[in-house]
């Protein structure tokens, strides 16, 4: 099973600006230390191998939108944030004119976690299937309101794919084409809803939008227990510590340490840092990624997380 | 977790030791808490020497940001200081060096506080 990232930041997609590309370039330079390249393939190898991370990636980007590749027919996504429309784009290219079946996650219906759906290829596509699984009240609602007039020139009901919306129960598990899907409640503004997904031995979740309460021993083991042993947990790390606690309470999202200390709790095996915080830069985002991994070094007993900071583009193989 | 409170001149400085985590905040804050009150009534400052600190959770952390935010409210100041390695890592991972103002030395916040304090503490 394979994770593929297609949008990461949280609250409204973010773009590198030509100063940010600018400032890269020179950078690059400067590393290269007067180095010449006789070819476009020595320079592009020394790009790939010599730089850090801030210098030849960028975090990105798109809203959230994560897939789960099982290796089937059907495509299974969390959320239709703006990273729905490269999803899009891919599944129109795997699929090669056939109609697809898309099972969709929704964590909840905030704009940033459905604005990609009206520019998803797929919906456009007769025959195609579009299954949207959740647990809000409001959620055929949501997707409908965003395409009426005079927000978007394409009413939902033009659109040329079957589209369903299959209500979940939380904490109770659910087949779907194979795959075991277990959505949790989570403290966000009108609710949002985690997932547990497992197939073929291997688990994952997808845990957005998310504040924890420290105070509250309860609510912690319960999400130890929601994460148990997982193979990966994608975790809301919007904010550092301090700011999640303090001016950012209550904001309803959580930090990089409550993230370390929840997946050692539930001895999974490893932490993606997830919904980035759209006002910090790349190099921000690198300090944070490297202070989770020095706080799980710190605090590790007997087990190891492994911790990474997802960015579009990123994928892991379970 | 322990703490002990002793007093030079007009600084409460509250030494804690152990651990401070999800079991013992609630005790924790109830005692910090109570000596902001004081110090705010005298117009004074707390410092918590936190030489004896093995380690910290984010639960213990918010114990701390919940005094800080306190302690504005009522015009009051808490330095810490005498941080070990781990901890004061801790600190600057949570950008809770941020938040607090760090002192490397008991000895070294009192001074910053009162001369009085300083010498009191200095005092065999």
């Amino acid at each position: 099973m394979r994770l593929r990232f297609w949008g990461t930041r949280g609250s409204i997609p973010v773009a590198l600006t030509t100063a940010d590309v600018r400032d890269r370039l020179a950078q690059a330079l400067v590393a290269a230390s007067g180095r010449t390249f006789a070819t476009y393939e020595e320079a592009h190898a020394f790009a790939s191998s010599e730089l850090p991370f801030p210098i030849t990636h960028t975090f990105g980007g798109h809203s959230p939108c994560v897939e789960l590749d099982i290796g089937s027919d059907e495509y299974f996504v969390f959320d239709m944030g703006s990273g729905a429309r490269p999803f899009g784009v891919h599944v129109l290219a795997r699929q090669a004119r056939r109609p697809a079946v898309v099972n969709v996650f929704m964590s909840h219906v905030h704009w940033d976690h459905i604005m990609g759906f009206p520019f998803f290829g797929p919906a456009y596509v007769p025959g195609t299937t579009i299954r949207i699984h959740g647990c809000h009240d409001v959620l055929e609602h949501a997707f409908r309101l965003q395409q009426s007039p005079p927000c978007f020139p394409v009413e939902f009901d033009q659109l040329a794919a079957r589209i369903e919306f299959v209500r979940l129960e939380p904490d109770r598990p659910s087949t779907v084409s194979g795959v075991t899907v277990t959505p949790h409640l989570q403290l966000h503004s009108g609710d949002s809803y985690g997932y547990r997904v497992e197939h073929g031995g291997r688990s994952a979740i997808y845990s957005t939008d998310s504040e924890h309460k420290l105070e509250n021993r309860a609510e912690a083991e319960g999400f130890a227990r929601f994460f148990r042993d997982a193979d990966v947990v994608i975790f809301d790390a919007m904010y550092a510590l301090a700011d999640a606690i303090s001016v950012k309470a209550d904001w309803g999202h959580s930090s990089n340490i409550v993230g370390v200390e929840l997946c050692q709790m539930a001895r999974a095996k490893h932490l993606v840092l997830f919904h980035h915080e759209p006002a910090n830069d790349d190099a921000t985002l690198e300090g944070l990624l490297k202070e989770a991994r020095r706080f799980e070094e710190l605090t590790r007993t007997d087990h190891a997380l492994q911790v990474s900071a997802a960015y579009d583009g990123l994928e892991i193989d379970l | 977790m322990n703490a002990i409170l002793r007093r030079y001149g007009p600084v409460a400085v509250l030494q804690v030791s152990g651990r401070l985590d999800q079991d013992s905040c609630d005790a924790f804050r109830a005692e910090l808490s109570k000596q902001v009150e004081a110090a705010a009534r005298e117009g004074s400052t707390v410092i918590l020497d936190l030489g004896g600190l093995e380690y910290v959770s984010s639960a213990g952390l918010r114990c701390f940001m919940l005094a800080s935010r306190e302690a504005k409210a009522r015009e009051a100041r808490i330095f810490v200081a005498e941080l070990q390695p781990m901890v004061a890592e801790i600190f600057e991972i949570s950008h809770f060096n941020l938040v607090f103002q760090v002192f490397g030395t008991v000895a070294e916040a009192l001074a910053a506080v009162s001369p009085e304090a300083a010498a009191a503490y200095a005092r065999p």
